[in-house]
């Protein structure tokens, strides 16, 4: 059972001193999968990595590599390698001889460095820049470089600490697909902890949310989105609105939440994570801004019991392509409000003050019962 | 200075420059290179009878035709390349703990136990010294009061404790310059050299001390001047047994009113030191301006 998965770690905890920056941690991670971890800075993400990495011992719990301990094993004795945030390729060293580092301390001789050194640096792309200084190179070839100064090595697990932090945007976004690529071509574990989302989404066969130092949810980035487990996965995880209310009651098959500021919203009942409600309980309201349909005012649905429905005026557009947005206010409750412009241009002349009717389908919102108010502030507050 | 005035002529800039820089070069040409010239020339001269002097090179012949300074030179030499490899041996580990291990509070109250010994004059610390290692120092009476001597014993006035007196002047020169440049080490690199399988002592040879290079550079030519041209540490703690250059170019100048003689070991010492700070930076492929700079 154990030797299908490259990494586990069973209830890791690591404490500094009364603080807890890694509580209960498990995790498995298949051969071959790219798995990333996300997080706001602060969740002790770094702190996990560093672990698997062997730089700082756990207070608590197991680490198993391919099914063995590494407790106790030094991070030069351990089959993992790391790609720092700030890439640490040796200065005093060209490229080759950075990639041919880690091979060299092995004892591995001249003739099947050179020609590993060479395959590596053919497999991420960079054939002939052997020779050359780590300054001669640009941004994102210093990032392959690091990654094959670890793949040369062949570890069973590659850890990755954000390494596209310092890139700029469209280098970035370049990175992210051929990060996959890279992945997928040669078919060694990653584990990459980052806090952009888009990138734990883009490239990841499994994500782990993590939030103060615990595993929110772990899924495939579609599970995340779509059906996160937590208040905080929902607000943390792509764009939300969101809203506090009261669950009410359930009728007709919805449930029906009664919001602070006024107004209910219809949900299904099995969006509603917790079963045995009661009412009167607090609940935290959460839908996407393109889940919500805008129509000219008086021209949108009504509201039923598995329609919500609102209307809203324009008080600032938000133009960024394909990714518009409208930022409105709620007329009734007074509510601001995110929703996503179509992308088919059909809203181009819209202006500030204009009048929108609002409606988005029960299924489409998430509720959570809100057991921690002080705390869900905080986190909605991280999301806007 | 016919240079300086056609830099005058070129523009206002250039003249502000000049002025900017006059202190400074007033201060080479009175201080440095108008008495070098004169110590060249006085060296270079032999003093016929009352008042005549002529054109000669007997000074410098006398230096090589008699052992004694030819060996004390040499001497003091080695005595000061060790004593600087010395120093750097015993200040890396110190620099390092102070710049890469320590953290926070620990960390500044390290660097200035390092530097509170030098609030003290060198004469102070030197005596400090001699109270410590005399036939009747603390150190002599010590040990036969725990018996493990029959009688005093003499610790000064040998090349030892000549060693450690110039290793312990000279430590905070060599620890400030290597601290500066150990902290400018990124602590990943180091981590980096774990990660890719490199034990402690791979990841110093071949990270830590490459990227200290430059201040292991520093460090040691600051460390071997001041060593070489050292007065007081040698002739207090080694006596007279200690055959310290600077001292026979004291004895010349003051004891033997020899002028001229003096005046060519000066420059012999001046010679010496620029030729192995030379070789020096030739051997650990650093430029002088990569050390200052």
């Amino acid at each position: 059972m154990a030797d299908q998965f490259d990494l586990e770690c069973r209830d890791v905890v690591k404490k500094f001193g009364q603080f807890t920056a890694v509580d209960q941690v498990s995790l498995t991670i298949p051969q071959g999968s790219f798995f990333s971890i996300l997080g706001p800075s602060g969740c002790g993400k770094t702190t996990l990595l560093r672990m698997l990495a062997g730089f700082i011992e756990p207070t608590a719990g197991d680490i198993l590599i391919k099914g063995k301990s590494v407790l106790g094993v030094a991070p030069n004795r351990r089959p993992v390698n790391m790609v720092f945030q700030h890439l640490a390729l040796f200065p005093m060293m060209n490229v080759a001889q950075n990639v041919a580092y880690g091979l060299r301390r092995r004892g591995v001789g001249r003739a099947t460095i050179d020609k590993k050194v060479a395959e590596t640096l053919a497999r991420v792309g960079l054939p002939d820049s052997g020779q050359k200084q780590i300054s001669q190179l640009s941004g994102g070839q210093k990032q392959r470089i690091a990654i094959a100064r670890c793949l040369v090595l062949e570890p069973a697990v590659l850890l990755l600490d954000e390494p596209l932090g310092a890139l700029d945007l469209k280098l970035r976004e370049h990175m992210k697909v051929e990060l996959k690529q890279l992945q997928h071509e040669i078919g060694t574990t990653f584990v990459y902890i980052t806090h952009d989302q888009s990138e734990a989404l883009v490239m990841s066969d499994q994500v782990a949310v993590m939030n103060a130092g615990r595993f929110e949810q772990v899924g495939t980035p579609q599970e995340l989105y779509y059906q996160p487990d937590t208040p905080f996965v929902a607000g943390f995880v792509g764009e939300s609105n969101r809203w506090q209310g009261t669950f009410e009651t359930v009728a007709d098959g919805k449930a029906i939440i009664r919001l602070d500021s006024g107004g209910v919203i219809y949900t299904d009942p099995t969006q509603v994570t917790n079963p045995d409600l009661v009412a009167g309980q607090r609940m935290d309201v959460f839908v996407r801004p393109e889940a919500i349909t805008i129509a000219a005012k008086g021209q949108g649905p009504v509201a039923t019991s598995g329609l919500n429905a609102m209307q809203g005026r324009v008080e600032n557009l938000l133009f960024n392509g394909a990714a518009s947005s409208v930022q409105l206010r709620e007329t009734t409750t007074g509510h601001e409000m995110n929703v996503a412009l179509p992308q088919t241009g059909a809203f181009a002349g819209l202006r500030n003050g204009d009048e929108l009717d609002l409606s988005w389908s029960a299924g489409q919102t998430k509720c959570f019962p809100n057991t921690k108010p002080a705390q869900a502030d905080a986190s909605g507050e991280a999301v806007a | 200075m016919k240079n300086a005035s056609g830099s005058v002529a070129g523009g206002g800039l250039k003249l502000g420059v000049l002025l900017m820089a006059t202190p400074l070069l007033l201060w080479l040409l009175l201080l440095v290179i108008l008495p070098h010239l004169d110590l060249l020339m006085v060296s270079l001269r032999e003093r016929i009878s009352y008042g005549k002097y002529a054109f000669s090179f007997t000074n410098y012949i006398e230096f090589f035709t008699e052992p004694l300074y030819w060996n004390t030179y040499v001497r003091t030499a080695t005595m000061s390349i060790l004593a600087t490899a010395l120093t750097l041996v015993i200040g890396f580990p110190i620099s390092y703990y102070i710049a890469k291990v320590m953290r926070g509070r620990g960390k500044s109250v390290l660097f200035l136990m390092c530097l509170i010994p030098f609030w003290v004059s060198e004469l102070v610390r030197t005596f400090g010294w001699m109270i410590l290692l005399r036939e009747s120092g603390v150190i002599s009476h010590f040990l036969q009061w725990a018996g493990l001597v029959d009688g005093p014993v003499e610790m000064l006035y040998n090349d030892v404790t000549i060693m450690v007196g110039l290793v312990y002047t000279s430590m905070l020169f060599m620890v400030v310059p290597l601290v500066s440049v150990l902290d400018s080490l990124d602590d990943s690199l180091i981590e980096a050299g774990y990660d890719l399988g490199g034990n402690a002592f791979t990841v110093t040879r071949d990270i830590v001390i490459p990227h200290a290079m430059p201040g292991i550079a520093s460090g040691c030519i600051v460390v071997f001047m001041l060593t070489l041209g050292n007065y007081l540490t040698p002739n207090l703690l080694g006596g007279k047994s200690s055959l310290w250059f600077t001292e026979q170019i004291y004895t010349q100048f003051i004891t033997r009113f020899n002028w001229e003689s003096g005046s060519a070991f000066g420059f012999l010492l001046l010679v010496l030191s620029s030729l192995i700070v030379w070789l020096g930076l030739k051997l650990s492929r650093q430029t002088l301006s990569d050390t200052v700079g």
